[in-house]
Parts: C-alpha cells; structure tokens; sequence
C-alpha cells in the first residue's frame, strides 16, 4: 500500500500578512512568548510545591474552580462586573458566588486543550512574581484593591501582546457569559426571560 | 406570560415519538461495548449535508448509517436558556475560536449539526458566485441554471418560503436605514413552519418550527430504517489501496468533552464526509489520505464578521421575534467578487450573554451598554471572502490530541472592508435613529453623530483581538472540480484519489458563498447524494421502495 505524506499544515504559520507590521509584531510575540513561557514554567514549579492537585487529563469535572483560579476570579469577578452586581451586601455576595460557580461549570465544559490552556492562565496570575511582573498587581488577589484589579484589567483589554490580549477575552466572555445567562442578572438589564409557551 | 408551568409539556416531540416507535438511534456515550457496524454508506455529521444526503440515500433504498458527534437533543429539551444551549449545542460550547484567538466560530455540534441552531436565514447560492466557481475553479455542473431544479426541491422540502409577519424592530430598524440613506434591502426567506416568532433559533427551536435536518431528513432517513449514532467522534478512516475498508469512531462521555475507551467501527461501501469545513477536512487529515498536492484542508473560509451596536431611544427587544428577517446586499452586488472584499447586512438576535459577550470592556461602561439591553440595535456585516488573490482563507490543522483548529489570518484585505462595513453601519444605524452607535472594537468608544463615528472609523487601528471578529459559516477545506491540482472531490463530490469516499458539506465550496450558506449546502449536496444514489443503487435510484430492515446485527434501539 503507497504511503501518502499527511497534508498537515507546517507549524509555524504566517500570523501577519501586513509588511509594516511584521517587524514589530515578531518581536513583541517572542517577547510575550518567552517570558509568558518561563513565567508559567515557574508557576508550575510553585504549583507543585503547594502541592495542588494535577490538573485532570480526562474524568469526572471538578467542582468548582482549582484553587489557583478561585484566587484570582474572586478578585476578577466584581471587577468585571463593576456596576451590574447588585448594590446590596448579601445580593452581591450571593451574585459573585453563583458567578463563579457557573465559571467553574463552563470551563469544564470546554474541550481538554481549551480547559489546559485556562488551568495556564490561571496558574500564571496566581504565581506571585507573574501577578506582579505581568499582571503588575502587587497586593496578594485576595488583598488587591479594587482600582488595582482594574488596572490590570485595562492594561490587559488594550495590550498589544497576544497573551495578555487574548486572555483579557478568555476571561471577559468566562465572566460575562457566567453573570448574564444568570436569571439574577435579568431584571436590571429589561430581559424577562424567555417566554412560556402555552399551547 | 404567567402560563402553568406544565403547558410546556403539552407541546409535541415527533422526534422522541419516533424513537418511541423503534427509531435505531444509539448513543455511544452509553455502549457497555466496542460495537461494529455495516451499512452500504456510512455519513460522518448530521448538518445540512448529513442530512441531506441520508434522506436521498435511504430513498434509493440503501442501509445507511450516520455518525454524530453532538448529542441528540429535540424540542423538548430545548428550553431557549443561553446557558443551557450553548454548551449543549455547539462546538466548543460556542466558544471555538482560530488559533490566533482573533475569530469567534459559532457552528452546532447535536443531531442536526449547524441546522438545529441557525438562524433560518436561506438563500440561493448567488449566480455571480456560481459563476466564479466555474470560470476560476474548473468547477462543472453547478451552474445556476444546473441548481435551479435542486434548489426548488429543497425549498419545497424544507417549506422554504418567503416570512410574511412584519419584521421586529431589529430587523425593521436595517430596512428602515437602509431606506434613508438609499440602499435596497429585502426580506430573508426562512425554513419554518408555523413560526411561533419567538426569537430563539439559536437555542433549538421549542415548537419544530425550524425545518431542520432534526425535524425533517434525520426522522425521514430514519423511517427508512438507518441507524443514527450519537456521541461518537469520527476519528479516522481505514485505507486499502485507493478504497476506504473502514470507520473508526471514538465514543464521547455524557457530557461529550473526553474520549472513553470504547470504540465504534463501521464497515460500508461508501463512506460521506459531512461534518463541516472543519470536521470534514480535519477527519480527512487524521486518517491520512492521499493529498498529492497539499490543498487539503486549506482555503477554508469564514465570511468574518464585523458588528456595529447602536442604542435606540425606543424599545427594540432584539431578543423577541425572529432573527434575521431583513437584508441588504447592496454592498455584494455593487462590487465584483474579484474586487474590494463586499459585505452582506444582516441584524441578528441579541440576547444577554450573546450581547454581553460582544460588547467589549468591562465594569460601569459594559453594564450603562447592558443595562439598555431592550434598547439595543445591532448590525453584522458578512464579508465576502475567497474571490480576491489576496483572500485566501484559512487551514484546518490539528492539535495535539487530533482535533482541529482552524488558523485563518486576518489580512489587510479584509480589514478594508471591514473598515467600510464598520461605516457603513453606523451610518444605517444613524439614519434609523440611533442616539448612539458603538462600532465594537478596542475598548468600546461610541458615537453620538455620523461625522464623528466616521472619522473615528476612519483612524481605527484595525487588528486581531482589537477588534472582535465572529463566524458562523464555515466553508471550503475540500473544494470541488475537476483538476486534483486544486481540487480535492470531483465534480460528483467524490474524492480524487479514493474511489468510494465522498464529501457532501459545506468544505466542497472553492470561495465562501457571499451569503447564509445553508441553502447552498441543501441544493449542491442534493444533487451530487442523487448521482451518489445512481452509482450505489443504480436499479432503485429514483424509485423509492419501502423501508429498509434494520441490520438484524444491530444493537436494540434505546
């Protein structure tokens, strides 16, 4: 039987066709990616360290978010969702807890390589010299204030580096989708829900 | 609205009553054992090519099988929550993206595939594009002319018809600008049957209005006795010499994230690829078959989409009433295919996380957008890709563990006309009143008049992640024609290099379509399933006989 090369396509693909961005753009990803990628092997190392479990390969779902992730959400959540939390203490409360485990239910509904690539995310922002030289919060999440949880959030939304752009957007649609498809959310935003269909 | 809970209950599932009359349908995720099949075709997907071609086979009278990777889900299960569907019905829970992040991809992942969850919008193939295909991509037989009688058939089939309710004023607002500022719009013919105008396509329909491939081909291939198997991931074809000998499918757990263990073969004399121009290209690619010139899997294109949202100083609701009932194509038919990228106009549902998730930043500026949900206006433009030297697509690779990504680089081709479409509706969106309009991009900067949107349009630095792009129309991967040099199907849709291997989806078109694809899919697969018919079962094909047994080797329906 002949053997046919397989038409997978080479690794390293073309990320940019525009010339004039082509210098900048090559650089400012090396940068990101190396220091995105010793930064998360250092996290790693601290991870096992603390002794976490391993992030799980196949199986039943964790309940609710590893502890790396829960650190960080909690401090990421209500900033998000500044302004449409409810105003009153035990609302809040209540609507941050349910955020996040609705969060933790997504994620471990997205495919395997998705889930990795958030345990990642998650594990690098937990990483105290990551936090402070990435993310440039330098109070422990559970300790960090509001405006400086903001900031990193800011900084992230209009970073030019992939990394640091394309997690903004992981964590702002986990977020979102998480409050949103929430009923609790429903009435300070004018949706009544979907209709009841009487036959 | 204060209906008892239980009214629900009274509304009919022809789906599980079918089961419940002897339907084989089998679901993997549950199989106490590895299990083989035989069939004389065996179709891999379940959308509107599946589909498609399991009906027009069953009726020829061959013993098909089809093999879904999605769940099976019907009317019943279809509760139009966000939160349930999305990850329930869809690839990656809604959340697919390319590999460099820059493009959302919304495609269906459930019996049905793509068709359970669109947004009814159907349209013919256009002529230009039809055109372009045979001029430019040696494609023969696909004319318009050629498709005309497929088409109509379809159309007929799946009660494709023009929508006669007045449009919500999400739609109305798109007729109502494009009026004032001179272009032509229309109405979107839709597959439904006594729509209930509720709004929810993208979550399953409650009521089978949708026609669907779950309401109508699936239940009609599987009264005719095929076997439908769900939550079975298609991973590779067996090769023998220029043949396919067999099929080998990985079961999913419950959820459909994980592989388990278990493991479904089928054996058949004709193997169908129909589970997208992502799927199709990436099983192709998995099962290495012969592709001497490197084309497999690439120019897969997307029809990448740019959204404009506008607040209204009146009620809108955008969540309530059918999606996408109104059109412009001014900005298809003004411009050649092989010129400046065009743009179709489409105004699509916006519920709360589809809405949350689109406008971007976050904190008292995202809530001020959410809290006037009901008063949002929102526009997409489609953008015609594929036509252009410089539009070349994207391709389909495989990760680590097998499954695909598609890398599709955004070029400054398409961010021309993205530029453009970004004007343009807002100029729409001014012209039907809008006090505000936000072109989504970078942190969400918005307008209050035309002038200003226009120049800050203007100077937008356009990027990848910058500005959000999406997609629900993947198309291309395997194209069709007649020179294996460039094409990976012959102009029946069977493989160049592989005698009984055919691909009948939406990874068959050359370019993107340059409209809602799934009518396109419908007529072209339909005529190729019938050629299909002819060369499997030439003394049957056209003169549908009863049902065929189930193969008595089958496992007992669930």
């Amino acid at each position: 039987m002949a053997r046919w090369r397989c038409g997978r396509a080479p690794p390293h693909p073309v990320l940019f066709h525009a010339p004039a961005l082509t210098v900048i753009t090559r650089r400012t990803f090396l940068v990101a990616g190396i220091a995105g990628s010793a930064a998360l092997a250092a996290a790693y190392w601290w991870r096992d360290r603390r002794g976490y479990p391993p992030v799980p390969a196949t199986g039943t779902p964790r309940a609710g978010l590893d502890p790396d992730a829960q650190a960080v959400m909690a401090a990421i959540v209500p900033a998000l969702l500044d302004g449409a939390l409810p105003t009153d203490r035990t609302g809040r409360a209540a609507a941050v807890e349910e955020t996040l485990a609705a969060v933790a239910v997504a994620i471990n509904d997205l495919p395997p390589a998705a889930q990795q690539e958030i345990s990642q995310l998650f594990a690098l922002l937990a990483f105290a010299p990551a936090r402070i030289a990435l993310a440039r919060v330098n109070s422990p999440w559970g300790a960090a204030a509001p405006g400086e949880v903001a900031g990193f959030l800011d900084r992230w939304r209009d970073s030019g580096w992939k990394l640091q752009r394309s997690a903004y957007d992981a964590l702002h649609q986990l977020v979102f989708a998480a409050w949103y498809g929430n009923p609790r959310s429903w009435p300070a935003i004018g949706y009544d829900g979907p209709p009841v269909l009487v036959s | 609205m204060t209906a008892p809970a239980t009214a629900a209950k009274t509304l009919p599932d022809p789906f599980r009553a079918g089961m419940a009359g002897g339907w084989a349908v089998i679901d993997a995720s549950a199989l106490p054992r590895d299990e083989t099949f035989e069939a004389d075709v065996a179709i891999v997907g379940t959308g509107a090519g599946g589909g498609t071609t399991a009906e027009i086979l069953t009726q020829a009278g061959l013993k098909v099988i089809l093999i879904e990777e999605g769940p099976l889900r019907t009317s019943s299960d279809f509760r139009m929550r966000e939160a349930e569907a999305y990850p329930d019905l869809y690839q990656e829970s809604g959340a697919r993206r390319t590999v460099d992040k820059a493009i959302g991809i919304l495609q269906g992942r459930c019996v049905g595939g793509s068709t359970t969850v669109n947004w009814t919008s159907s349209f013919r193939t256009p002529p230009l594009t039809l055109e372009h295909w045979a001029r430019f991509h040696g494609v023969d037989g696909l004319s318009a002319a050629a498709l005309a009688p497929h088409f109509a058939r379809m159309e007929k089939r799946l009660s494709i018809a023009p929508w006669e309710v007045p449009p919500n004023a999400n739609n109305a607002a798109l007729a109502r600008g494009a009026e004032e500022i001179g272009i032509p719009a229309a109405a979107i013919r839709r597959n439904v049957v006594g729509c209930w105008n509720l709004g929810y396509c993208g979550m399953g329909c409650p009521t089978n209005a949708k026609q669907s491939m779950l309401v109508t081909t699936i239940p009609a291939a599987l009264d005719r006795g095929a076997t439908l198997v769900t939550r079975a991931r298609a991973q590779a074809f067996t090769l023998e010499r220029d043949r396919i000998a067999a099929l080998t499918c990985v079961a999913m757990d419950a959820r459909g994230i994980h592989p388990t263990a278990r493991r479904v073969t089928v054996r058949a004399r004709a193997f169908v690829a129909a589970s997208g121009a992502i799927g199709s290209p990436a099983l192709l690619l998995r099962s290495g078959v012969p592709d001497p010139h490197g084309i497999l899997g690439k120019r897969t294109f997307l029809h990448p989409v740019v959204i404009s949202v506008a607040r209204m100083p009146e009620r809108v609701a955008a969540f309530a009433g059918a999606p996408q009932t109104i059109y412009s194509d001014h900005f298809i038919d003004t411009l050649p295919p092989e010129g400046p990228i065009g743009f179709k106009l489409e105004a699509p549902p916006i519920h709360p996380i589809l809405g949350a998730i689109t406008v971007p930043s976050h904190g008292a500026s995202h809530a001020r957008w959410m809290h006037d949900l009901p008063n949002l206006q929102v526009l997409i433009a489609l953008l015609r890709d594929g036509f252009h030297p410089e539009s070349v697509g994207g391709t389909v690779v495989l990760q680590d563990d097998g499954t695909p990504a598609l890398d599709y680089p955004l070029t400054p081709y398409v961010w021309d006309g993205a530029r453009r479409a970004l004007a343009t509706m807002a100029q729409i969106q001014f012209a039907a009143g809008a006090t505000r309009v936000m072109p989504v991009h970078g942190d969400g900067a918005a307008y209050a008049r035309w002038n200003d949107a226009r120049a800050a349009i203007e100077g937008f630095a356009l990027a990848p992640r910058t500005t959000p792009v999406v997609s629900a129309h993947v198309m291309g991967g395997c194209p069709i024609g007649g020179d294996p040099r460039h094409a990976v199907v012959d102009a029946a849709g069977r493989h160049h290099q592989l005698a009984n291997l055919y691909v009948l989806d939406g990874s068959l078109f050359p370019t993107s379509i340059g409209a809602n694809p799934q009518l396109s899919i419908y007529g072209i697969v339909a005529k190729l399933a019938d050629s299909l018919a002819a060369t499997l079962a030439p003394a049957t094909a056209g003169a549908p006989r009863a049902a065929a047994q189930p193969d008595a080797g089958s496992p007992s329906v669930l």
